[in-house]
């Protein structure tokens, strides 16, 4: 049987059909891009998706409401804190279980270093993309210290499993305060070297700068979220706009892209907003370190065989890669009735095609690239 | 925070000895065997001087001529390919550095066998040919390549008279056989059959064509300036200390050898042009299909002519092997009266060599830091810089140094204060370099330490 | 806004076909609109001042086998005013139409296919409506409630046998073996001497 994707392609023309993926070094994940090229130059890419799915939402509606916690962290695993927090936050939505105040601190703790994490892999993978090696590499070291920070806190480097409906499962073990806020000041120094070692290097402003500009309008339109929107100007932040947990409490400020080397809404303002919101995450959890309030972690007397009355919530959450929000349908058993992730790469995904066209084949990887997306959230 | 990681204590003393007997002594052993045939290649000589005869009148006189050269052949290929191979070691070495990682360290000391290792286990991978494949062509391309590489060495000048044939056209030559290298890349994309080896191929020729024509012109200032094509003539024009180089002597020139080394750069495949192979857009560029031992022939080249363009360098633009305070007539004397050339004139020969490699491994350590430092361009900015930037440059330092040599020549002191200048100019910039390397270092929260080496 | 404002200023325009659910204790409230008026009602809800849900946020389904109906469920956001609604259409089990949401927000078009490649949703007026996660010659809707699953796909099995079956078939094999070895020892422990190594 034909494959219907190739009905989005003209095979009749001169032009290439070139299969990009699904095992390419810089689609991120199993993802295909079906791409009709004229030489260097593309005429559309199409995206094919799937490759990576693995019914989370279907595994959420025959285990319980806790026992979905770690499917959780398979949704998002290069920045696990963020579905774990979201789908959290939509059960205690829906039960109106109250989280105690030092978890809320907690989750904000954990997530933003999960999101320092997460945009270094995503600015390294996307300086990577664009031919430079070394910086993916200096964003990896200093992930792994935050990995050993998170491990310490929860036990797990990757899938944490960290965040439960009503808090959070383990109080800071003795030490680590001072141990993040060291890595923190160490943090902010990397920061201002890796911009001098990549961010500005005339080579990777002009690979990136003017290169596949998605206007505000169409970012809206095409439902973009998180870095990818701000990038293009629209100023929303989900953690500012409708604070969640403990965000109220942060003094922070949302980078929005002004076309800082070019156009707003090009590739590099979507990368540099990521370099700078990595520095507010960083200034997010010192705040959050030194006014952690004492108290539980645990909302008292959250049952171990949840039952749910009937109804429905939606959480939002603003993770790396953007608004990320769950939906969750309760039946009054002690199982979900529905399940629903919506992610930021899955959107990201939709503007590619129309995005594509007139792009070069390396603009294509950094567009991909700087739209951040991660297989495994696409797919779920 | 440990920037960098803390590489483990030293390894065992007998493994150290044999990696440094082996490191030192594999280039000493083919240094020395291109130090002692490249004289006796000349049959002239060896014929006459060596074995008593007259080489116009003696039947076999060919014979041992053809016999020396394929000897000096041979050793001049696995130079080659030992150069290379510790060329990957130290680029990985120099590379892991920088990237924060150990890198190397379990093959021998310092990980330096393991070049070696991977160049075996490559040896015994299977040789995969697609089936789709042209398989003829696929077969032959790596010896393309791999010819056009060898022939380098021919007129690659490593000494005083330490050259396979100090061709009348040497630098002609030297443009002429790496171009076979497109030819082999070119073959490869096209006989894989394969959409992304054929965007490889594409940009290659695409790329190498078009950096042909700025280095072309930007070697034609040395070339100018010293009044030869052949490459000892050119090092001979030069003299020993850093204002008598070409580089420092005509600003045309040091224009010129920028142009000549990004313009090597784009030939050689290097970052930031190694748009061919770009992993992250063609996967593996005209590499795609290749595993197993020819994978390997490319990957030999690709290194190996690290120092070819390096070689050139130092060459056309810092005055190759000249030592300093040792002129022609120094080495005329050191050779004395007899057939065979008296003890100093080797030695004199050795320290030659020695300086041509140390400055080919300053400027190959140049190129590792580009690679390691710079991104990607894209194709349509690589041949905007070559067309719009490079062969424009290229042309007005060809005509200035058409007119320099005029000057010149109505007042020879204008050389010597050009070279006084521009060679401080350059220390200074090499002073403030390290400054600036060193203050970026302390911004990160580091220091530098050598002994974690 | 609230929902109910927003249902109160919908009900001017559209009558009946917009109607709300009581609000729940907990959670959300939503609005359940007629298949026919999405457009309408969503274009509406797009463009009139006050209003102004530039974003759409999700668009998904539930289905609900004991009613018969799979529920299309979009959430709506808006950028400026700061203010989400849930609206619902509830489409026939036996085959699920509703109209395309495409031509309101773009980011209508991956979110239907995904609708319709998991829930069987057909949504009328997609430029491009074909399975998005699943292959195309993928039979049956996963995320349906009665879905069985069809035991693989182009002699692809997707169904595993536990890996503790095979531990214990080789446990018992090695326990079968040992009692062999241990039982019948005595009688073949007079060694045969092997004939033809001997001549040799």
């Amino acid at each position: 049987m034909e494959k219907l994707i190739l009905r989005r392609v003209d095979r009749n023309n001169e032009e290439m059909i070139l299969n990009f993926g699904p095992q390419h070094p810089s689609t991120h994940g199993v993802i295909n891009f079906i791409v009709e090229t004229d030489g260097e130059v593309l005429r559309k890419a199409v995206p094919d998706v799937g490759y990576l799915h693995r019914s989370i939402e279907k595994i959420g509606e025959v285990t319980g409401w806790h026992g979905f916690m770690p499917f959780t962290d398979r949704i998002d695993y290069v920045a696990a804190m963020f579905p774990n927090e979201g789908y959290a936050t939509a059960v205690e939505r829906l039960t109106g279980i109250e989280v105690p105040r030092r978890a809320q601190y907690l989750r904000a703790i954990s997530c933003e270093l999960a999101r320092i994490a997460s945009h270094l892999v995503s600015l390294g993978t996307m300086s990577m993309d664009i031919g430079a090696f070394t910086p993916m590499l200096h964003g990896i070291r200093e992930r792994e210290t935050i990995n050993d920070l998170i491990e310490a806190l929860c036990g797990a480097r990757l899938t944490y499993n960290y965040h439960r409906i009503g808090g959070v499962a383990f109080d800071l073990p003795e030490g680590w305060k001072e141990r993040t806020l060291a890595f923190l000041d160490h943090f902010d120094k990397f920061l201002v070297e890796f911009d001098r070692l990549i961010s500005f290097n005339e080579i990777y402003v002009r690979r990136l700068a003017n290169v596949a500009v998605i206007t505000g309008k169409d970012a809206v339109d095409y439902g973009l979220v998180g870095p990818n929107l701000r990038g293009s100007g629209v100023d929303w932040d989900v953690r500012r706009d409708l604070p969640y947990g403990a965000y109220d409490d942060f003094e922070f400020a949302v980078p929005v892209g002004q076309g800082f080397k070019g156009t707003v809404g090009d590739c590099y303002d979507r990368y540099y907003c990521r370099c700078l919101e990595m520095g507010e995450s960083s200034k997010i959890v010192r705040q959050a370190l030194l006014q952690l309030p004492e108290g539980e972690i645990m909302a008292p007397k959250v049952a171990r065989n949840l039952k749910v009355e009937a109804g429905e919530a939606l959480s939002r959450v603003e993770s790396a890669r953007g608004e990320m929000a769950f939906y969750v349908v309760a039946d009054g058993t002690n199982k979900a009735y529905r399940v629903r992730a919506r992610t930021g790469s899955f959107t990201a995904m939709g503007i590619i095609e129309s995005a594509s066209p007139g792009l070069m084949i390396a603009d294509l990887v950094a567009l991909i690239a700087s739209l951040d997306v991660v297989a495994p959230e696409i797919d779920r | 925070m440990p920037r960098t990681p803390k590489l483990p204590k030293l390894s065992p003393r007998a493994v150290v000895l044999l990696t440094l007997a082996l490191g030192l002594g594999l280039p000493a052993g083919l240094f020395g065997a291109v130090l002692v045939l490249s004289p006796l290649a000349q049959p002239d000589f060896f014929v006459r001087a060596v074995l008593g005869h007259d080489p116009a009148t003696w039947p076999h006189a060919h014979l041992v001529y053809g016999l020396v050269m394929a000897l000096l052949a041979f050793m001049l290929i696995n130079f080659g390919a030992i150069i290379s191979g510790m060329t990957v070691w130290w680029e990985m070495r120099v590379s892991s550095r920088m990237q924060s990682r150990i890198g190397y360290n379990r093959a021998g000391a310092a990980g330096f066998f393991q070049w070696i290792a991977d160049a075996v286990k490559l040896l015994f991978k299977e040789d995969l040919i697609p089936a789709e494949a042209d398989g003829m062509l696929f077969r032959a391309a790596p010896y393309f390549v791999m010819t056009g590489f060898a022939l380098t060495f021919v007129a690659l000048p490593f000494g005083e008279s330490l050259i396979a044939a100090d061709l009348n056209v040497g630098i002609f030559y030297l443009t002429a056989v790496t171009a076979l290298v497109v030819v082999g890349i070119l073959l490869a994309g096209w006989s894989s059959n394969s959409k992304w080896a054929l965007f490889g191929g594409m940009r290659s020729a695409a790329q190498v064509v078009s950096y042909e024509i700025p280095a072309g012109i930007a070697l034609m200032v040395p070339v100018l300036m010293s009044g030869t094509l052949s490459m000892q003539g050119i090092i001979r024009a030069q003299g020993a200390w850093p204002w008598q180089w070409h580089a420092f002597t005509n600003p045309a020139a040091a224009v010129a050898f920028v142009l000549f080394f990004i313009s090597q750069l784009a030939e050689g495949n290097r970052t930031p042009f190694d748009l061919p192979e770009a992993e992250s857009e063609l996967v593996a560029g005209y590499l795609s299909e290749y595993s197993g031992f020819r994978f390997a022939l490319y990957f030999l080249v690709e290194f190996g002519n690290l120092w070819v363009m390096a070689a050139i360098s130092a060459t056309l633009f810092f005055g190759g092997w000249q030592v300093p305070g040792v002129g022609p007539e120094v080495y005329a004397a050191a050779k004395g009266a007899g057939a065979v050339p008296a003890l100093g004139w080797w030695g004199l020969q050795l320290l030659s060599m020695v300086v041509m490699v140390a400055k080919t491994v300053v400027v190959l350590n140049v190129i590792v830091w580009v690679r390691w430092t710079l991104p990607r361009m894209r194709i349509d900015q690589m041949m905007n810089l070559c067309w719009k930037f490079l062969v424009p440059s290229a042309f007005v330092a060809f005509v200035f140094t058409l007119l320099w040599q005029l000057l010149v020549a109505r007042a020879p002191a204008l050389g010597l204060v050009t070279g006084v200048v521009l060679t401080g100019a350059f220390l200074v910039t090499l002073i403030l370099f390290g400054r600036q390397v060193k203050a970026n270092i302390a911004a990160a929260g580091d220091h530098v330490d050598l002994t974690n080496w | 806004m609230t929902t109910s404002e927003i249902h109160d200023l919908l009900k001017a325009r559209f009558g009946e076909d917009v109607s709300a659910a009581p609000p729940p204790p907990k959670g959300d409230a939503w609005l359940t609109v007629k298949a026919e008026r999405l457009v309408e009602v969503c274009r509406f809800l797009k463009e009139t001042a006050g209003l102004e849900f530039d974003f759409c946020e999700d668009l998904t389904a539930v289905d609900w086998p004991k009613r018969n109906v799979i529920e299309v469920v979009v959430h709506l956001l808006s950028y400026k005013l700061k203010h989400s609604l849930v609206l619902k259409v509830e489409a026939d089990r036996g085959s699920p139409v509703v109209p395309s949401l495409y031509p309101v927000w773009k980011t209508a078009d991956w979110f239907e296919r995904e609708v319709y490649d998991l829930f069987g949703v057909t949504f009328t007026g997609h430029p491009d409506l074909r399975r998005l996660l699943l292959p195309d010659d993928w039979v049956g809707f996963p995320l349906r409630k009665d879905y069985a699953e069809q035991g693989g796909w182009h002699g692809i099995d997707n169904v595993r046998e536990n890996p503790l079956v095979e531990l214990k078939r080789l446990d018992d094999s090695a326990r079968a073996e040992a009692a062999k070895s241990a039982s019948p020892a005595p009688a073949a422990a007079p060694p045969a001497t092997p004939a033809p190594t001997s001549q040799a």
